[in-house]
């Protein structure tokens, strides 16, 4: 029987604490990026030749400010430990399924609400940062205050909806892949494979600039 | 019939639905957003790089009603919470 999520994968149990694929994976996904991004930047340069890891994440870093910038939020070097921490996680736990045996831990329900969630805290958090406590809350009696059970179902179900989107996503990529491989194994996987990766990067891109939107449309102050 | 085999029928078929007719509504949106961005970029090609974010942001938000249905039917088929109770309760544990 085929496992739908990484989930269902239990190496060690004890009681009701679980120690699942999804778990391990995404804490061996963190150190790696964690002990890579501090090799990189332990020496940095500031010549004309820099190292070329260097220069790697300084595109990455500098190509996500933009992006934050494009948005509409004029301070993107606030946001960018959040909104880039979720970009790259999801986009390297996604480019990894090149390695075999590998399973996404975003292709798992558990780790995808985790990151809907967070970014369901982190919307008020800076909305009330920015506009004050007050000031947040009057925005969801914009434009009347009728649209106010509107605008909290709204914040509920497009924290659903990024999270079943991610999963759903991942998950059918593998899914499909696994099918497939039992009906004709020789070529056809490879393309839904690299389809697979290019879903993933989308997915990736999608979800930080959704919680972008999110973030700037919460911070902006009234122009009227 | 006995309740298993109804409840295979029902969640097979239900399956075949729910992804079959919940594709075509996200699929004619889908048409219509790229139509629009297309004749958009011929008109304005200077826009392209906010007319393409855009376009990928809203085919992504299309795209995920069809995903909630593909969702539904891949839970009816691999992980159905009925056909496992009534395994639970055929094999007596």
């Amino acid at each position: 029987m085929r496992r739908l999520t990484p989930d269902e994968l239990v190496f060690w149990q004890y009681r009701f604490v679980e120690l699942n694929s999804t778990i391990v994976t995404t804490w061996v996904l963190m150190l790696v990026m964690t002990v890579g991004a501090w090799l990189i930047t332990r020496k940095l340069v500031t010549e004309a030749h820099i190292p070329r890891w260097q220069g790697f994440l300084e595109i990455v870093v500098t190509t996500i400010e933009e992006q934050i910038k494009e948005v509409g939020l004029h301070n993107p070097v606030k946001y960018l430990g959040f909104l880039g921490t979720l970009f790259l996680f999801i986009a390297v736990s996604n480019l990894c399924t090149i390695i075999p045996g590998y399973e996404a831990p975003t292709g798992s329900l558990s780790t995808t609400s985790a990151l809907a969630i967070s970014v369901f805290v982190a919307v008020p958090f800076f909305g009330i940062e920015k506009q004050g406590l007050g000031g947040y809350l009057k925005s969801y009696l914009k434009p009347t205050w009728i649209m106010l059970p509107f605008n909290i179902i709204s914040e509920l179900s497009r924290t659903f909806a990024l999270a079943i989107r991610l999963f759903g996503n991942i998950m059918s990529g593998t899914m499909i892949v696994g099918i497939l491989l039992s009906i004709t194994p020789l070529i056809f996987p490879i393309f839904m494979d690299l389809l697979g990766l290019l879903t993933g990067m989308v997915q990736a891109y999608i979800f930080s600039i959704l919680a972008t939107v999110y973030i700037a449309a919460a911070t902006r102050t009234r122009e009227a | 019939m006995d309740s298993m085999t109804l409840i295979a029928i029902v969640s097979i078929i239900t399956a075949g639905v729910t992804i079959g007719l919940g594709s075509i509504a996200p699929a004619l949106g889908e048409g219509r957003a790229v139509s629009a961005a297309l004749s958009s970029l011929a008109q304005q090609p200077d826009a392209a790089t906010t007319i393409t974010r855009t376009l990928f942001v809203g085919l992504a938000m299309i795209e995920s009603i069809a995903i909630y249905c593909l969702v539904i039917s891949m839970i009816l088929i691999f992980a159905n919470p009925f056909w496992h109770h009534v395994i639970a309760q055929a094999t007596g544990k």
